[in-house]
């Protein structure tokens, strides 16, 4: 019993030697070799990186093709953002069409997951390349809707949410949308 | 008990219902919609699709409708066959075909069955390529969005609508997949019950207008338990909340009182804690504006006074007992005015008397025979009507056991029920909106009603009654039918309400008293009380203590003050003694939620909070004392009536309510309505928000950005933020009901022990009355005979359900649905005076004028009056109308700035010009 | 002035040039570690990122000097004081060069190691001060690795003091004049090796402030200067460990052509940049695997170690 614990410890201590001259020494050859490896540091901001399309930035709230707000304030963004940086109210002009009164996004606490973007059902909401957002007062990291629309379609210039749902708008009646059928005359006996 | 297998799965369930029925209430998941617990089976949708199995042998199976199939003992089934997953999915998709996409912009979205149904059943990519139908929307007014694109034909609204709830203006047309369910032509929609339709509705066709204009996902809404306070009946309300103001009303299951239902009083009335009637910070005589510090301060320079305290029904008990307290319980007066206040007297007596049974409205569903006596409950207590509407019912139900018809085959039942309805026996002056269920009704003046009940008691005692000379036929075999409804009766129930009178409460009782004799047991008695606190204001009350006295006291003694609280005296008191009353007093303090005409004569007025920003318990008319939780913070210049009365050692409404527990008699057991303490785990209270609230740190960044402490509430069980314990299905405090899976309104049934039973979680509440002794009856009614003036008419008061109630008539979407005060005859008379509807009418020596409605169901030589409300258009004190009048018709225009009477719903109405002999 | 063992002169300059190495292997640090993990490093302030130093002097001299409430507020001060007094006057017995060093002791390897040991306390009463779990966590185990290291280091040293016959380091680098004695002792220049890395808790075997476990063990509490003393005493080991390798493994300034005073700074920088090596290769161990190695192996290994240098000698 005890030569065998003393076995063991030795074979542990060899073990150990071993390790040390093998995984050690190799370990530090292979770091110091680095030395002579190129580095991988861009250095922003002289030299400016390529930012993908679908990197996620700042982010921005878009219009339809026909240029109005595309976001009609379904709060599924809001619901979605997992540290709750995102608020909006909901309420409707005379054409019919949903908006969000205020649309606040506190970018203090955004951790840019692009979730809001992956929940928005009319690709309001979009994350953008843009990442230099930093200030000096974190109030001025409270971004309202004034300050998110932009005037353009962002990354998907065809969609237009109004022109697929059933609801009717000004400018887009009942059966006007796609795949859609005139309106029911409910008085008529035709089949 | 059968027992049942379902998917390998033993259960144990009642023979008497349908497998979906017993499916949800064992908390499986099976998806449904034509299927509704109050409405029953109609099998339309093909939904609920399970396999049932033969025997064990069986592998093969047999697709059935859940909703449409008896449970049997020993059934073998299975909702996760393949076959019937396959059949839900197919038929989902078909459902699916015409759905418009709209959810993000569809107020239902989030809380959608027919979202909810459409994931558990698997559906999730239209393979359909045709063309979708589509349909018009109308406008129904100011209560209900319409959206007909997203209709999947389940059938339910009409169903509600018209078979549940009586409407008539809705109805399924056109066939097939151009099956429309609207009205005829675009228009507001009738019936009260008409905000239902956004809940019964399993999809957005029809969604809460009010709520849309502020709208907030359901995820987003703080929810707590909340108690209507548009009248006596006490509904459950689950009110939501989003930054900081009320977003809507949704009903809140309670198996013995609302149910599922609520009315559109409380549903849209509860508006009014947002609206410009709201008083938000005190004043004093001056109308300046006083900090909430100066206030208190000012309030008790005030209070060192003598002072006497004016009660209020529409306050809750803590206000009250508070306010008992302040001045002591000599110097604590009526709210009510001296005749309500003796007919809550005889309420108070019958609710204590053992001859007697005060039942809950689901009771009131299985009454088999029903006398109303002159109270209008679908304008006083409108849920109820909506309960006798399903009590006539039960005829038909019978006629089903006997054919061995289940309940739940709605369809069958009304099929072989036909017209067959259980009497429901109406003594009211005018149409009531309860007529045409009604089996029989007395269409009289008031005293002549009050005669025939007098009448009708005689013969129950066993004489014939003496008609007075004059009396009608129809009189005497209207009391002879209703004698024999009675008697024939296994469950009958006499109603009336401290609208009709006190004789006619009386007379009720005296009724009730007698048939307990008859029957030996107790007989069912609704003695329907005015506002949501009546019987918990008319506890605490001295006897003696009427406002009457009150004004006596300050007219002959001279008291230093007064204070009022939440009550508008002129709605009590004829205008001169209530302003000899405030002129007599130095110091007039009156702490209210709104802005009344009492309060604009205030030397000192206090805002209160509303039922939102506060807790309280109310008392309705059975005596059940149920607790209000707070919904959100309470903003600081406004603090609830006990507050501001500041009774030392009452902290927090709880203490105070522990408080009037020990302190009072008829209290004793009031602190039992508080949430039990074994209940509530120690340091963790339950959440008002859901636990998917969004938001949370980008609402209030606008004004900072650092993210302040959540409002702690350190007065109740729950808490402001999503931390504590989850409404899951046994939660103690049930808020808004969600369950995974089930985001919709139809989750309740996980909270139900079994559909259509009571909440796993108790409610809030508790009954404060003990039935304890036997009274006598009241003395018989006799005719006060006065000169009867032929050209006289007498003069009726009559309630409206927009606008009766103080609080809900400052409602926005209720102001829409309002009318002026107006007056109401016959077309005989009508005729006579050659006046037509819209035009104004004299009352003369009174100088009060009002508008006209002619109603063809008014009798002969009586007008009926509705007073208005103070809060918009024109109005009148119902107390300054003598009992009769000469009328006349004025050669003017109405005025301009009234709201007229063109929104106004009553059954008997005449719109067209009379006075050309045109009668319709 | 005269320029001799002991003289003002040579005082000033060697705590000046000891101080302000410590301070810019800050930044020779971060670059170099930058480049073996394929990075620039700080290249922003001054040419080649130079002023780094400065720049990070300035904030930590304008950060708040806090004191927790809850600390003992005169251990909690006193702790980074000992560690910068300890190492300096260690420095005090290192020869440099001929001539240059501040005194010729006779006892100067029991001197280092004595202050070796003084340094144990300050970190145990910055941990303890703290009144803080991980603080105390920390100094729990900087108190047994430095305790347990110490006794592998004095007896690692042995074996030198034994070939050389005198515990003065000058002395020990004038017998180093023929042959360094990193030959003879290769063993013991290994086991004092690890166990100054283990004594100046440098990685890998930064136990007592392993950020991934105990948060900064012993200076969770430090900000501003204080916790700029406990980190420029860091470096100030880790100049001194080098030093100590230098003059005693490694024949001190002694090497042809050059001056003496640059052999022993080329040679010292060497072993500075193996430690930042390490630093950049090697994980840290477990608590209990460092107590292990320590005790089951080096102890034993240096023990024989001695036994055959005596051995040896004594033949």
């Amino acid at each position: 019993m005890s030569t065998l614990i003393k076995k063991s410890l030795f074979a542990k201590l060899l073990a150990l030697v071993k390790d040390t001259l093998t995984s050690q020494v190799v370990s530090l050859w292979k770091v110091f070799r680095h030395l002579w490896v190129a580095t991988d540091t861009v250095q922003y901001p002289e030299q400016q990186p390529y930012m993908f399309p679908r990197w996620r930035g700042r982010i921005i709230l878009t219009r339809d093709p026909e240029g109005e707000e595309r976001c009609v304030a379904c709060n599924l963004c809001a619901v979605a953002c997992p540290v709750d940086c995102i608020a909006l109210q909901k309420t409707e002009d005379e054409a019919g069409r949903w908006y969000p009164e205020f649309f606040r996004i506190n970018f203090s606490r955004c951790i840019m997951c692009g979730f809001c973007e992956e929940a928005c059902p009319t690709n309001a909401i979009q994350l953008t390349p843009d990442f230099e957002m930093a200030e000096y007062k974190r109030q001025d990291m409270v971004w309202e809707k004034e300050d998110l629309l932009i005037s353009g379609t962002g990354k998907y210039h065809e969609s237009n949410f109004y022109r697929v749902s059933g609801k009717a708008i000004k400018g887009k009646d009942k059966g006007e949308a796609r795949n859609e059928s005139s309106p029911v005359d409910v008085r008529s006996l035709l089949p | 008990m059968a027992k049942i297998t379902v998917d390998g799965q033993c259960y144990e369930v009642d023979p008497a219902n349908n497998l979906l029925q017993e499916c949800l209430s064992q908390g499986l998941d099976l998806p449904y919609f034509c299927w509704h617990p109050c409405m029953g089976s109609v099998g339309a949708c093909r939904q609920c699709a399970v396999k049932q199995y033969r025997d064990e042998d069986d592998k093969t199976g047999t697709l059935v409708m859940a909703c449409m199939t008896p449970v049997t003992d020993g059934a073998i089934l299975s909702i996760e066959d393949d076959q019937a997953k396959a059949f839900r999915a197919g038929v989902i998709e078909g459902l699916m075909t015409s759905h418009p996409h709209d959810c993000p912009v569809c107020e239902e979205g989030g809380e959608c069955h027919l979202q909810d149904m459409t994931l558990m059943s698997g559906h999730n990519y239209r393979r359909f390529d045709k063309r979708k139908v589509t349909h018009r929307n109308q406008d129904l007014g100011p209560f209900l969005n319409h959206e007909m694109n997203r209709c999947i034909t389940c059938y339910r609204c009409v169903r509600f609508y018209n078979d549940y709830a009586g409407g008539k203006d809705l109805s399924a047309q056109a066939s097939h997949h151009h099956t429309y369910f609207g009205r005829f032509e675009a228009g507001t929609l009738e019936s009260e019950f008409s905000g239902n339709l956004a809940e019964v509705c399993p999809t957005g066709v029809f969604t809460d207008k009010p709520f849309s204009e502020h709208y907030a996902r359901k995820w987003d809404l703080e929810a707590a338990p909340a108690v209507c306070t548009g009248c006596a009946i006490g509904c459950n309300t689950s009110p939501g909340e989003r930054y900081g103001s009320l977003r809507r009303i949704v009903n809140r299951y309670h198996s013995d009182i609302n149910g599922y239902f609520l009315c559109d009083r409380g549903r849209f009335g509860a508006h009014y804690v947002n609206s410009d009637f709201r008083l938000r910070s005190a004043k004093d005589s001056s109308g300046m504006t006083l900090s909430s510090e100066e206030a208190s301060i000012a309030f008790a320079r005030d209070t060192q006074k003598r002072l006497i305290g004016i009660g209020s029904p529409r306050a809750s008990v803590e206000a009250n007992f508070a306010l008992r307290r302040l001045v002591g319980e000599d110097n604590f007066y009526a709210g009510f005015s001296d005749s309500d206040y003796e007919a809550m007297q005889v309420l108070l007596n019958s609710l204590q008397d053992q001859d007697f049974n005060c039942p809950s409205l689901k009771q009131v569903e299985s009454a088999d025979a029903v006398l109303i006596i002159g109270e209008d409950v679908t304008n006083t207590a409108p849920r109820m009507a909506l309960s006798l509407r399903q009590s006539v019912r039960v005829a038909a139900y019978e006629l089903a056991d006997k054919a061995r018809i289940p309940q739940w085959q709605d369809a069958a039942v009304r099929e072989i029920a036909q017209e067959t309805r259980s009497p429901l026996c109406i003594f009211a002056t005018g149409a009531t909106r309860l007529d045409d269920v009604a089996t029989l009704r007395l269409n009289a003046s008031r005293e002549d009603l009050l005669e025939a009940a007098e009448a009708l008691f005689v013969r129950l005692s066993g004489d014939s009654p003496h008609y007075r000379e004059g009396v009608t036929g129809r009189t005497m075999q209207a009391v002879e039918e209703t004698y024999a409804a009675l008697l024939a009766a296994k469950k009958p129930l006499i109603i009336s309400g401290v609208h009709a009178g006190v004789e006619a409460m009386r007379l009720a009782s005296n009724i009730a008293k007698r048939l307990a004799k008859i029957r030996e047991s107790s007989c069912d008695l609704v003695l329907l009380a005015a506002e949501h606190n009546s019987v918990g204001h008319a506890l605490l009350l001295e006897e003696k203590n009427s406002l009457g006295s009150a004004f006596n006291r300050l007219k002959d003694e001279g008291c230093d003050g007064l204070i009022v609280i939440e009550n508008d005296l002129y709605n009590r008191a004829p205008t001169s003694i209530v302003q000899a009353a405030l002129k007599s007093v130095d110091t007039c303090i009156v702490i209210d939620q709104i802005e009344t005409p009492t309060a604009r004569h205030a030397s000192l007025v206090l805002p209160s909070t509303s039922f939102v920003e506060s807790a309280n318990v109310l008392v309705n008319y059975e005596g059940r004392a149920q607790l209000s939780f707070q919904l959100s913070p309470c903003p600081e210049s406004l603090k609830p009536v006990e507050r501001w009365l500041n009774v030392e050692g009452s902290e927090s409404t709880e203490s105070l309510i522990r408080r009037c527990s020990t302190e009072l008699a008829p209290f004793s057991e009031l602190d039992k309505c508080l949430p039990h303490p074994s209940s509530v785990v120690p340091g963790a209270k339950f959440p008002r928000m859901s636990h998917r609230a969004s938001g949370r740190t980008a609402m209030n960044a606008d004004r900072n950005v650092h993210e302040g402490k959540q409002t702690l509430d350190d007065n109740s069980v729950m808490s402001f933020s999503m931390e504590g314990i989850q409404p899951l299905r046994d939660a103690t405090v049930l808020g808004s009901s969600w369950a995974p899976q089930w985001n919709s309104n139809q989750s309740i049934s996980k909270f139900q022990n079994e559909v259509n039973g009571a909440l796993k979680q108790r409610n809030s509440e508790i009954h404060l009355i003990t039935r304890n002794s036997h009274l006598d009856y009241y003395p018989s009614y006799s005719r006060t005979e006065g000169q009867s003036d032929e050209h006289k008419y007498l003069l009726q008061a009559v309630q409206q359900i927009f606008g009766s109630d103080e609080l809900s008539a400052r409602s926005k979407p209720v102001q829409s649905r309002m009318s002026d005060c107006y007056i109401a005859f016959n077309v005989e008379s009508a005729k006579q005076l050659g006046a037509t509807t819209g035009d104004s009418i004299e009352l003369q020596d009174t100088g009060v004028e009002l508008t006209l409605v002619v109603r063809a169901d008014v009798p002969d030589g009586v007008a009926l009056v509705y007073p208005g409300s103070s809060a918009t258009g024109l109005s009148v004190n119902r107390f300054d109308l003598p009992k009769a009048a000469q009328l006349s018709r004025l050669d003017k225009a109405n005025s301009e700035y009234g709201l007229g009477v063109s929104s106004l719903v009553v059954d008997d109405r005449v719109d067209v010009e009379v006075t050309t002999g045109a009668i319709l | 002035m005269n320029w001799e063992v002991g003289s003002g002169l040579n005082i000033a300059s060697v705590l000046i040039v000891v101080i302000v190495i410590a301070a810019m292997l800050i930044w020779v640090e971060r670059r170099l570690l930058g480049f073996w993990q394929d990075r620039l490093g700080p290249n922003r302030v001054g040419p080649f990122g130079l002023l780094q130093v400065v720049a990070d002097m300035i904030k930590i001299f304008t950060k708040e000097d806090w004191v927790p409430p809850f600390s003992d507020r005169f251990s909690f001060v006193l702790a980074p004081g000992i560690i910068m007094i300890v190492i300096l006057m260690s420095f005090s017995v290192i020869p440099f060069a001929p001539g240059v060093g501040v005194i010729n002791s006779n006892i100067a390897v029991l001197f280092v190691l004595a202050m070796a040991s003084l340094g144990a306390y300050s970190v145990m009463l910055g941990g303890l001060s703290s009144n803080n779990k991980y603080a105390l966590l920390g100094s729990l185990r900087a108190a047994a690795q430095m305790v347990s290291y110490e006794v592998f280091m004095g007896i690692s040293l042995l074996g030198v003091v034994a070939l050389a016959g005198s515990f003065n380091l000058r002395e020990i680098v004038v017998a180093q004049e023929n042959g360094w004695f990193i030959v003879p002792q290769f063993v013991g220049f290994v086991i004092f090796l690890i166990a100054g890395v283990a004594e100046s808790h440098r990685l890998p075997f930064d136990i007592p402030e392993a950020e991934q476990e105990i948060c900064a063990g012993y200076h969770t509490e430090y900000s501003g200067m204080k916790f700029g003393m406990f980190f420029v005493g860091e470096y100030l080991g880790l100049v001194l460990i080098s030093s100590l390798i230098t003059v005693l493994f490694f024949g001190g300034w002694h090497g042809p052509l050059l001056p003496p005073i640059v052999w022993f700074v080329i040679k010292a920088a060497i072993f500075i940049a193996f430690f930042i090596l390490l630093r950049a290769a090697i994980p840290r161990p477990r608590y209990d695997q460092l107590m292990t190695y320590g005790w089951l192996f080096l102890l034993p290994l240096s023990l024989l170690n001695l036994l055959i240098t005596g051995a040896l000698i004594l033949l």
